[in-house]
């Protein structure tokens, strides 16, 4: 039967993680849906929760006066859709709207950030992570930069 | 284990006199993006029929202005129609742009390798293009079409600036609609009504489907683009020698005699554009090449 473990223990962002640290974020987790156009958060409010997607299609926006949003970048399933909550002041630095109907899991960001200073281990593992996944967007950002398609 | 693959080179290449252009006229002239064209050609005088191998190119030659290389985007399937998919970057390109239906352009070709599209067959394929990489690769994916029982899984991973930038959108459209065939298009930034991914093509590369034990990769684009592509595929497990390149250097004569294009101990125009990676890539991460 899936649970809220086995379905933490498949995405792609926790692979791996060992079993007991799973249970404890376990207890932060929960599932949402968002549906197509649905702002999922914007610029500026307090990081609350972060996301990891297992369906559909997010896109982060960067709003521009009288022009409108333009998107910077979209994720999808495996990926993790916010990380400034990490840091302070724990707001959200673009907006994110769903472009699809698209499923999360929740992680309430004061319960993980709790665990992390609760059990050393369990906070080094995550951090690890993070780390991974702002390296490859670093990365990305960086090719963006040098025009990848313009010869 | 997959056979080793080879690149084609087309035997009617070795034309009479390789430098001697034939007069083609415009046929149709498709406006693409706001630089961007596709010229449809058929011969105003001798041989009627153009052969031609998937990845080969041409030299357009406007007759007072100069002459460019530039890849063939047609279906090999059509031997009446040439057709050339232009940017206008260049003095020759530019002036090629002003031309319109009726006008005669000099062209000899086809010159150079080709896709080992046919050697493919019964491989899962991933074709990875950014900007203008789509046109020389067309024709390999029309091919791909027409025999697509022959191959497993299918993946187009196309990217570009921005949505208009995008070739061949009425063509993205049919082959999207493909139950056998995935397209995934990624542009750097959008505005809202775009619907598809905003990224760049590596990062789609890790969640495409395929075997890597029977899986052939065709990448073109800009050089920085390709050196990228390429080592995302190789770090998904892929062999250098299933990864095949197309390259692009300054073809002047075509037929490996000039030496503008060389490239290590190649010569694009000839041994090229399109290899296989195992054959470059002792020069590919030189910068003085």
């Amino acid at each position: 039967m899936e649970t809220l473990e086995s379905i933490l223990a498949e995405h792609s962002f926790l692979k791996g993680l060992e079993h007991r640290y799973l249970k404890l974020l376990t207890q932060c987790a929960s599932l949402v849906n968002f549906s197509p156009g649905q702002v999922i958060f914007t610029e500026g409010e307090k990081a609350r929760q972060f996301f990891l997607v297992r369906h559909g299609k997010v896109a982060l926006e960067i709003h521009r006066a009288r022009r409108g949003p333009i998107t910077i970048k979209t994720i999808g399933k495996g990926d993790v859709l916010g990380w400034t909550w990490l840091v302070q002041p724990h707001h959200w630095h673009v907006d994110a709207r769903a472009v699809e109907l698209s499923r999360a899991v929740s992680l309430d960001v004061p319960c993980v950030l709790h665990l992390c200073e609760t059990d050393h281990d369990f906070g080094y593992e995550i951090m690890k992570r993070f780390s991974h996944a702002l390296v490859q967007k670093l990365k990305s950002l960086n090719l963006q930069l040098v025009d990848f398609y313009d010869d | 284990m997959m056979t080793d693959l080879k690149v084609q080179f087309n035997q009617s290449t070795s034309l009479s006199d390789p430098m001697l252009s034939y007069p083609y006229q415009i046929q149709r002239v498709r406006r693409e993006s706001r630089d961007t064209f596709t010229l449809t050609l058929q011969p105003a005088s001798g041989p009627n029929r153009f052969i031609f191998l998937p990845g080969q190119f041409n030299m357009l030659y406007l007759f007072g202005v100069g002459e460019v290389p530039i890849s063939i985007s047609g279906n090999p399937a059509d031997t009446q129609n040439v057709v050339h998919t232009v940017r206008a970057v260049g003095a020759v390109t530019k002036a090629i742009q002003k031309l319109k239906k009726g006008d005669v352009l000099g062209l000899r070709g086809p010159f150079g390798s080709a896709w080992p599209v046919a050697e493919c067959r019964g491989n899962d394929m991933v074709i990875v293009v950014g900007g203008l990489g789509l046109a020389p690769i067309r024709p390999a994916i029309c091919d791909i079409l027409a025999h697509r029982p022959e191959y497993g899984n299918f993946e187009l991973i196309y990217g570009a600036r921005s949505a208009k930038d995008l070739l061949y959108k009425k063509e993205l459209e049919q082959w999207r609609s493909r139950f056998d065939f995935h397209v995934n298009v990624t542009v750097d930034s959008a505005e809202p009504d775009w619907q598809g991914d905003v990224g760049l093509v590596t990062a789609i590369i890790p969640r495409a489907c395929f075997d890597l034990f029977h899986t052939v990769a065709f990448v073109c684009g800009p050089g920085v683009m390709i050196r990228f592509v390429v080592m995302e595929l190789l770090q998904r497990g892929l062999k250098m020698e299933n990864i095949f390149v197309s390259l692009e250097r300054n073809m002047k004569c075509g037929i490996g005699l000039c030496g503008h294009c060389q490239f290590g101990p190649f010569f694009i125009c000839k041994d090229g554009p399109v290899f296989s990676f195992d054959r470059i890539q002792k020069w590919f991460n030189l910068r003085e090449i």
